[in-house]
């Protein structure tokens, strides 16, 4: 099978420290064909890419291109040899203050060969024969910083298509785009495919994956988990092979709820998706799961006021509840535990007492002088309850292990009483004893409130949660009680399936 | 190898102690070591006159940085500090000499006229989304060319002849010009200018408002992570304009006892302010390794630019090294913060 390959990789290795993420991976890509690759945040997508497009060097392993050897040094040398990358994030493909033009011809302004002088005529006429090659039917004297995001996104892929490559890569290029907007990208990717460019496509949106894919690789944990490439595709097992169980340890004890302490109503996040009900009883873990993308983030910061919803209601113990901010939220004892914490939870210059007061300066102070024992009691509280390993709570938050910083996160809003407890991805970058503490705690300390979290893992949600809602589409579409689940029934709605085909 | 390692990262430990000391203590030491250095090579200069002197020499830029220091703790910036003070000093000289007003009704007019450039500038950089170096640039040349408009561009005195050919013979008030000259007895009859009352008496508020108030804690907040202050419930804008109200507030009370120090509205004072006063708030950062805006070091930092100063003046180096002087230590004091102290992100 790996003869005819165009791009050929073989037990690819990567180490960070001692840290594996990268376990051997054997991965082929064929001429005039999209392969998708599916993986779980922290399966390994990222950094195989960036060792294919010359970012990191291998710890081992062999890549061949066109039946040659391929070790590229620098992304220059990857792309020169024919293997071309478009990130994730588009502003990193385009120069938003220079016009279409030049971004379509920006690689020959520098590097041996290129003119001295900038000659505009030339720069049109050879981005007009790359624009006509790919069908782009954009202005291109438009500035970029003009363009809509899928335009943006036409231009980047646009730009690496002028390298003529044998592989282009794409690393989840819907993820910002509207579905029409996407549409555009699928027709532009089935052009590409029509011309004979071996395509690596990564994504999580399933709708993307069903359009597109020729084959599917699922990653997990650093290894090939699944090779899916007989017609017709079975996603299901492509999202099984991905997320699939491990052995599991913890079984979760489900217990259910009487009393319902938050609804929601006909909440609608998105422009034509279908409503969200929602009940969540008093001392319930309630875990909402679904692939990146679907709405998961969305459907956390509405509940905490950061976000309005398109339509719908909401009730807290039976009261109207309708925050109009996070202030609001935090007053009516809604608590969120923010996704990706170093982005908007650790306050870097804060030591650990001062990251955890953080929200409840006001019940911590006496005319607005803070009470500073009162803080340090709090403090050493959390730690001793979450388990915290650190040296003192005057310890500073970068001198933590992810783990504990985590734990940090989740000590701020447990060192109040909550009526709602919102998590979203709160193992995100946690290692395995983190994660056991952190899950405990929360089922321990679950009595009186409603717990709710978010994960795309469906271990995590399995060992934590008494009910497991799925989501997709930015809806919910499956509830299932954490007690002799149909697993079967729970991947096909993660995976959009025919219960949802119409979408 | 068990017993090697431990003693490697003991080893390594120590010399991690040493560095800490080094930028914990560094820029105190270096501030002892000047005074030290001073009061044996200069005659006269360790008396009690001339630290008064030093301190009165500090106080107006001294009480522009404490502002400024409040638009560092949340991420923001205030270039207009200088022109508040010299707006403010030639709106107290128009008020006395031209409105002949008295002490208090200029002192008012002053402070609110720091608040409005503060509400503006807030305004600018939180709603308007103007960056806010650019922000309180603009806002900088705005004032520079408003407070000249009133006189056409001249300078401020009693007796002055206005534009209509009028003159004007309002006086300074007494009670005004005191808050510039007058000096409280302590120990030594007649020592030290209510100015530098007046800088003690504003580090040890904004001191206190940043390390022991709720309000302080959440400036911090703002200033480093944004969106998790957000997230924790903190009206973020607010925080913000607030400290841009501060710091406008702080500079027209500079403006004040400039007004008060030189007796007319001189359009050609105050021209160093704003960077004498940044250079303070920067070098701020480096003392006690704080690596961060804080209230205590930039007084410290104000006090080491004087006694530099002063020191240099009675050793007979020339007025226009001093510059030199100061540019040279606000970038040791950055090395200090940012690469030593290994913390270079704000």
């Amino acid at each position: 099978m790996g003869a005819d390959a165009v791009f050929h990789v073989e037990g690819l290795r990567k180490s960070f420290g001692q840290n594996e993420v990268l376990g051997g991976i054997s991965l082929d890509l064929f001429a005039g064909e999209v392969t998708v690759l599916m993986g779980a945040n922290g399966a390994g997508k990222s950094t195989l890419v960036k060792i294919v497009s010359g970012v990191y060097a291998r710890g081992g392993g062999t890549m061949r291109l066109a039946g040659k050897a391929f070790d590229p040094q620098t992304p220059a040398e990857a792309i020169r040899a024919g293997v071309v990358t478009v990130h994730q994030n588009i502003n990193d493909g385009v120069v938003a203050d220079l016009d279409v033009a030049t971004n379509l011809t920006l690689d020959r302004l520098s590097g041996k060969g290129a003119s001295l002088l900038f000659k505009p005529a030339n720069v049109r006429a050879e981005a007009r024969a790359v624009a006509d090659r790919m069908g782009l039917g954009i202005d291109l004297k438009a500035r970029v910083s003009d363009l809509s995001l899928a335009d943006r996104q036409m231009v980047a892929i646009a730009r690496a298509m002028a390298h003529r490559p044998k592989v282009l890569i794409l690393d989840e290029p819907t993820s910002s785009l509207s579905s029409a907007e996407a549409d555009r990208l699928f027709s532009l990717i089935d052009r590409l495919r029509g011309q004979g460019v071996a395509i690596l496509y990564i994504s999580h949106r399933m709708s993307d994956i069903r359009r597109l894919a020729d084959r599917i690789v699922s990653m997990r944990d650093g290894v090939v988990s699944g090779v899916f490439d007989r017609k017709p595709l079975d996603y299901e097992g492509a999202v099984n092979a991905m997320l699939g169980r491990k052995i599991h340890l913890d079984k979760v004890v489900a217990r259910s709820s009487a009393r319902a302490v938050f609804t929601a109503e006909g909440l609608r996040l998105a422009q034509g998706s279908r409503p969200i009900s929602i009940t969540l009883g008093a001392g319930e873990v309630v875990a909402i799961t679904g692939l990146v993308g679907v709405g998961k983030t969305a459907l956390a910061e509405t509940l905490f006021g950061v976000r309005r919803p398109l339509a719908g209601t909401m009730h807290m113990d039976g009261k109207p509840y309708a925050p109009g901010s996070a202030r609001e939220a935090i007053a009516a004892g809604v608590f969120l535990v923010a996704k990706d914490r170093a982005a908007s939870g650790i306050v870097g210059g804060f030591n650990i007492e001062r990251n955890i007061s953080l929200p409840f300066l006001k019940r911590m102070s006496g005319f607005g002088v803070m009470k500073k024992r009162a803080e340090r009691i709090a403090a050493r509280r959390q730690i001793d309850e979450l388990g915290i390993v650190c040296r003192s709570e005057k310890d500073e938050l970068s001198a933590l292990s992810g783990g504990n910083q985590q734990k940090v996160m989740v000590a701020r809003w447990m060192s109040q009483a909550s009526r709602l407890f919102i998590l979203d991805e709160p193992f995100q970058g946690v290692d395995i004893s983190a994660r056991r503490d952190i899950a405990a705690k929360l089922r321990a300390s679950a009595d009186g409130r409603a717990t709710l979290i978010f994960v795309t893992e469906l271990d995590e949600a399995l060992e934590t949660a008494d009910r497991i809602l799925v989501m997709s589409e930015h809806t919910i579409v499956g509830e299932h009680r954490n007690d002799d689940i149909d697993l079967d029934r729970l991947l096909a709605e993660v995976a959009g399936g025919p219960l949802h085909s119409a979408a | 190898m068990s017993s090697s390692l431990a003693g490697k990262a003991t080893a390594r430990e120590r010399s991690m102690t040493l560095r800490a000391y080094a930028i914990r203590y560094g820029f105190i030491v270096l501030l002892v070591g000047l005074i030290a250095y001073f009061a044996v090579a200069a005659d006269g200069f360790a008396s009690p006159q001339s630290a008064v002197f030093i301190f009165q020499s500090v106080a107006i830029t001294g009480v522009l940085a404490l502002g400024v220091t409040a638009t560092l703790v949340v991420g923001g910036f205030d270039l207009s500090i200088g022109s508040v003070a010299t707006s403010a000093m030639m709106a107290a000289s128009y008020a006395m000499v031209v409105l002949e007003q008295n002490a208090i009704v200029v002192v008012i007019a002053c402070l609110v006229i720091g608040v409005i450039v503060g509400l503006i500038n807030g305004w600018l950089i939180v709603y308007m989304r103007v960056p806010d170096l650019l922000a309180t640039l603009g806002m900088m040349f705005l004032l520079l060319g408003l407070q000249r408009i009133p006189t056409e561009g001249r300078s401020i005195a009693t007796g002055m002849t206005m534009p209509d050919g009028s003159v004007a013979n309002g006086k300074f008030s007494e009670a005004f010009l005191a808050l510039g000259r007058h000096r409280i007895d302590f120990f030594i009859p007649n020592l030290i200018p209510v100015s530098v009352v007046v800088l003690v008496v504003l580090a040890a508020l904004i001191w206190f408002f940043l390390e022991y108030t709720r309000f302080g804690r959440m400036m911090y907040a703002v200033g480093s992570n944004e969106r998790a202050a957000e997230l924790a419930g903190a009206p973020v804008k607010a925080y913000k304009i607030w400290a841009y109200v501060i710091s406008g507030v702080f500079a027209s009370i500079g403006g004040i006892l400039l007004a008060a120090r030189l007796g007319r509205g001189d359009i050609a004072s105050g021209n160093n302010l704003l960077l004498d006063a940044v250079a303070a708030a920067l070098i701020g950062y480096a003392v006690l390794g704080a690596a961060k805006p804080n209230a205590f070091g930039t007084a410290v930092g104000a006090v080491f630019v004087g006694v530099l100063l002063q020191g240099l003046t009675m050793m007979n180096a020339p007025y226009y090294t001093q510059d030199f002087v100061k540019g040279a230590v606000l970038v040791v004091a950055l090395v200090f913060t940012f690469a030593l102290s290994g913390r270079g992100k704000r």
